[in-house]
């Protein structure tokens, strides 16, 4: 059982409150750890025979953090204060590539109030981290690679007198020729991983109709909006605890340890409270340089990141160039695709290798076709490091394939539901790497059967449409309802609709090979005579409700109404990242299985007695990499679709979008908690809406040119359309519930909807994204 | 464990009288009144001012009065109350204060300190331009008023001297339809691309224009304001009319490329809108739109 951190401040207040004093000192009845063989259930079946409960899996219940994040009083990371902190600051690289001559502390430490100063000679272990590749320097060792790029770090009393000693410090570069066109380096052989796959024999193919165009993806940011931040706490006899905001403890824990030189056990990790992630939180930021600096002065330190440093502190989306050739035959069948996909990893590696491997793996969407010939590639260049974002190596292929659907459809004469429907995958289909289509078949879960017809989800959600219908114009509007809102720009002048749709196939949880697993201790107890289950994981809630399911999920379990969720951190075993659309399936199968083994010992037992506890470690069906020649090979644990229709009203004068529907229909496998379900796919396609018509960190030659929040823009509720949802429950029996990650698909499937709308609209051919309004206008010539 | 600070000092006066010898006696301070321009800039260490002066206890700042044929608007007048009590008077100025950041923004910051930032991208510019305002300067030397035509010189420059504070901003009211277009890459909370301001007066058969967000300073377009207008004729305001007057207010402005577009979207966009703008604000005094 943790012990309850009394007095520590942490994020996780709200949602974890202490465990009340036990009962008794009765001895606690404990399972040994052990890795359950994955459930296998029969499609559609919900895992456990227990009656509806209210605030159980399947419910809405109010979130546990929802309260204080509303009134303000949850505790942020940058919120957390500790007595006799010190505040830590990040002198950063002015250029992306450069030699570090000299670097000069002296006046910084000089200055009264200045407890450290500490640059790359000073890091106590191992110099470089990673989340798969050592390759980031803690701080700059001779060189920088991108703008931004952390040299030195300062401790002192305030964080303005931290600034200003940064500011203090000394360095002389000798700038160097900058790396930032990914074509080049793709030709320079400068990549972090290519991988192709192959299908068939795309050339011997007569095809009655050809698409090939190039398409550009911009460089998305998560843009949360809780900036990083943590402190870490000496703990007097050489170690450190560090609180920190988070997506995945353990893994920093593994990266932060070396660095320090300390054995991991010396270093605890508790997750501080988040102000969103989007996978901006993999990477580390803060970590090793607040710890360095807490060990280097023997006090707290803090490190808060302003909104400036947050965009240059955090990996951002890989930008993409892409350029596809789609072909069908007469009866609209695809008949081959070949794709050259070059991603901009940026400086480091970060997770560059995993992204590419979803690009090319999923890199034709849900779609069979015999004949492929991907290419893709991941190069290293001196702009901003690249590496996780919701949707990850999924987004930018699925702009292009969708893109190109549309483009070959209209070539053909076919609508591009049809085209999509004749081509869609179906229960048995094959990817383009050889991976089986294990979708859902309602013959096996007592549905009707239909056969010689493999049933076909895709083609299902994409029928869905045919009941909703386009919302029709309004007679009149207010301008905040038409295409630049309260800028006045139109009262309905130039103002045309458009209609377009966009399918997204995204993997959940994490692929080829590797070993993932979760774990959850849950621990029943009497508390004044009331059962309560305490429920231990070291998994993150960014937001999307990650608290309130485990809640539900040991309501559901073990019948009680009472759970407490204790403190998300290391005194338990890894809970994976909250990435990769896997938390619900990972730490809720683990949940779900630590429950079971409770209730198996519950059975004949007095919980006066004593309490039960039992930790249990949830692992997914095992996946394969992908051959390094030919791409082929099981490398995805679970497919999830999503298909969106978005309804837009475009000034084709002023190049001005307003979405006004989006509509989305989406395979859950199972609601567990119907509105954070809601919200997950709102937040995504708005995050999706961002990528189509506005987000994009810009940069030239490598820097940066709007790390702002006024000129990175983000969707304002006049931007982000109200919603229809339609969530189909096409269980996967291999999942905890029958459930299918829902965070990343509608990131896939918006943006691509969207600008398939504006072409509507427009008629112009759009291959760029973010589409931007001199994109919507150039074409008319009116330029004096 | 005491930290040394940087000391910044900060001057509360509760009138003007003081305000101005505060800023004869530290000419280094900054004013500041909401705070939505100056603290994004300390935020972004951008600036960090020695000591800052508070206008915020100035109620003569803080109030508005109706002049007869103008509105005197204190420099320490809110967005939000623009929008809410000046709209009916002057209906350009209130459509712009209304596209000024967000509900928050619009709360705190004021005329007075669009005006002091100077910025090409200042909301509040155009329209001041296009009704031919005038902005009212004190020090403790006096006061002295400069036309707004005359008050920019620069990105972020204007003939705002040390020691000087803006005092009042004095509008004429409208004597015909107005109208304030901002184009932006999202549909609300957003600097602008670029931004138009059209004034039609009925009275004196004139027209005055405003550009933002296009040149290094807000812009007139006074070879646009003299385009012909069919007065005796209303009905034979047509398309080509309001296009030509497009073309004029485009090659008024002198825009650049940068993160937030093109110097040719720019000029395009303002034709476009200006175009529209001259249709709305003639269809709004003469009735429905014929000859088009």
């Amino acid at each position: 059982m943790p012990e309850p951190v009394a007095g520590e401040p942490n994020g996780t207040t709200a949602a974890a409150p202490e465990p009340t004093a036990r009962t008794k000192t009765a001895p606690t009845k404990t399972a040994p750890t052990k890795t359950p063989t994955p459930p296998t259930r029969a499609a559609g079946g919900v895992g456990t025979p227990l009656q509806e409960r209210s605030g159980g899996v399947g419910s809405s219940p109010t979130r546990p953090d929802a309260a204080a994040k509303a009134n303000g009083a949850f505790d942020y990371a940058s919120d957390l204060e500790f007595p006799g902190m010190l505040w830590g600051h990040t002198l950063r690289s002015p250029h992306p590539r450069a030699r570090l001559v000299s670097i000069d502390t002296a006046a910084a430490l000089a200055m009264p109030g200045v407890a450290a100063v500490l640059t790359a000679a000073d890091v106590p272990g191992k110099r470089y981290y990673g989340l798969i590749e050592a390759d980031q320097p803690v701080l700059a060792i001779d060189e920088v690679n991108y703008q931004g790029e952390p040299v030195a770090i300062v401790a002192a009393e305030t964080l303005d007198l931290a600034r200003r000693a940064a500011e203090a410090v000394t360095v002389e570069y000798e700038e160097l020729e900058t790396h930032w066109d990914p074509e080049e380096a793709v030709e320079a052989g400068n990549v972090f991983r290519y991988q192709p796959v192959r299908l068939g024999d795309p050339d011997a193919q007569v095809p009655a109709a050809v698409v090939a165009r190039e398409y550009v993806v911009g460089m998305q940011d998560q843009a949360p909006l809780g900036p990083e931040s943590g402190v870490a706490v000496p703990s007097g006899d050489g170690g450190v605890s560090l609180y920190v905001a988070t997506q995945w403890v353990h893994s920093d824990l593994e990266q932060i340890a070396p660095c320090l030189s300390l054995e991991p056990d010396r270093i605890h990790m508790a997750i501080a409270g988040i102000g969103g992630a989007f996978g901006a939180r993999e990477d580390l930021s803060v970590q090793v340089h607040m710890a360095m600096l807490a060990l280097a002065t023997a006090r707290p330190v803090k490190m808060m990141y302003d909104r400036a440093e947050s965009f240059v502190g955090h990996v951002h989306r890989h930008p993409a160039r892409m350029r596809y050739e789609h072909a069908a035959d007469a009866d609209g069948k695809l008949l081959y695709v070949k794709a050259r996909i070059v991603l901009d990893g940026g400086a480091y590696a970060s997770t560059t290798e995993a992204v590419v491997g979803n690009a090319a793996s999923l890199a034709v969407g849900p779609y069979e076709v015999e004949h492929v010939s991907v290419d893709a590639w991941g190069a290293r260049t001196n702009n901003p490091p690249c590496g996780a974002m919701r949707g990850f190596g999924g987004v930018q292929t699925c702009f292009a394939y969708e893109s190109q659907m549309d483009a070959l459809a209209e070539m053909l004469g076919l609508h591009p539901l049809e085209f999509r429907r004749r081509n869609a995958v179906a229960q048995g289909s094959k990817l383009i790497t050889g991976q089986i289509v294990d979708a859902y078949d309602p013959e096996r879960a007592g549905g009707p059967s239909n056969p010689g017809r493999p049933f076909s989800p895709l083609a299902d959600m994409l029928g869905r449409f045919k009941d909703i219908p386009v919302p029709a114009v309004p007679a009149a509007r207010d301008i905040v309802e038409l295409p630049g809102g309260t800028g006045n720009t139109t009262h309905g002048e130039g103002v045309r609709r458009g209609v377009g749709y966009g399918v997204g196939l995204k993997n959940v949880c994490y692929s080829e090979g590797f070993d993932d697993y979760s774990t959850a201790r849950v621990r029943l107890e009497l508390v004044d005579g009331e059962t309560v289950a305490f429920v231990h994981t070291a998994a993150a809630e960014v937001g999307q409700g990650h608290w309130s399911l485990q809640a539900q999920i040991a309501r559901t379990e073990l019948g009680v109404d009472r759970v407490e969720l204790l403190p998300n951190d290391t005194k338990v075993g890894s809970a994976g990242s909250s990435s990769a659309s896997r938390q619900s399936y990972m730490t809720g199968g683990a949940v779900k299985a630590a429950c079971e083994a409770v209730r198996e010992l519950w059975q004949g037992r007095d919980l006066a007695d004593g309490p039960i506890e039992a930790t249990q470690v949830f692992r997914h069906r095992v996946t394969k990499p992908m051959d390094p020649v030919t791409g082929q090979g099981e490398s995805h644990v679970q497919l999830a679709l999503c298909v969106h229709r978005a309804t837009v009203d475009v000034d084709v004068e002023l190049g001005l979008v307003k979405v006004v529907d989006l509509t989305c229909v989406q395979d859950v496998g199972k609601i567990m908690n119907p509105v954070a379900l809601e919200g997950q796919i709102h937040g995504g396609s708005a995050q999706g809406l961002g990528l189509a018509v506005m987000e994009e960190m810009i940069t030239e030659q490598g820097r940066v040119r709007n790390a702002s929040f006024t000129d990175y823009l983000i969707p304002t509720i006049l931007d982000m359309p109200p919603m229809r949802l339609r969530i189909v429950e096409n269980a996967d029996p291999e999942a905890p519930y029958g459930l299918r990650g829902a965070g990343e698909p509608p990131t896939l499937s918006s943006t691509p909807a969207i600008v398939a709308a504006i072409r509507d609209a427009t008629g112009l051919a759009l291959t760029h994204i973010p589409v931007r309004p001199e994109h919507l206008t150039a074409h008319l010539g009116r330029q004096p | 464990m005491t930290a040394p600070q940087a000391t910044a000092s900060f001057y509360r006066p509760a009138d003007l009288g003081e305000a101005l010898r505060d800023l004869a006696a530290h000419p280094e301070a900054v004013p500041v009144a909401g705070g939505t321009d100056l603290m994004v800039a300390v935020n972004y260490r951008h600036t960090r001012p020695a000591a800052m002066l508070d206008l915020t206890r100035i109620a003569e700042l803080r109030a508005w009065s109706d002049e007869g044929a103008a509105i005197r608007i204190g420099s320490g007048v809110t967005y939000a109350r623009i929008c809410a009590e000046l709209a009916t008077v002057l209906p350009g100025l209130a459509a712009a204060a209304r596209t000024v950041g967000s509900p928050q923004i619009r709360n705190r910051g004021t005329l007075g300190g669009n005006l002091a930032t100077a910025s090409p991208a200042g909301d509040g510019h155009p329209p001041l331009l296009a009704t031919g305002a005038t902005i009212e300067i004190a020090s403790a030397a006096g006061r002295r008023t400069v036309p707004i035509a005359d008050f920019f010189t620069g990105p972020k420059r204007s003939v705002l001297e040390p020691g000087e504070l803006i005092t009042a901003v004095i509008v004429p009211k409208a004597l015909g339809p107005q109208q304030f277009l901002k184009v932006g890459t999202r549909n609300a909370m957003v600097i602008a691309v670029c931004s138009l301001a059209v004034a039609l007066d009925l009275d004196a058969r004139r027209l005055g224009t405003g550009i933002g967000s296009a040149g290094p300073t807000p812009l007139t377009a006074p070879d646009a304001d003299r385009i012909e207008l069919p007065w005796a004729r209303p009905d034979l305001f047509n398309d080509a009319l309001a296009e030509e007057f497009g073309r004029r207010v485009a090659a008024a402005a002198r825009p650049i490329d940068d993160v937030r577009g093109t110097a040719a979207y720019r000029r395009h966009a303002l034709a476009v809108c200006a175009a529209r703008a001259l249709r709305r604000v003639w269809t709004a005094a003469h009735g429905t739109e014929a000859g088009r």
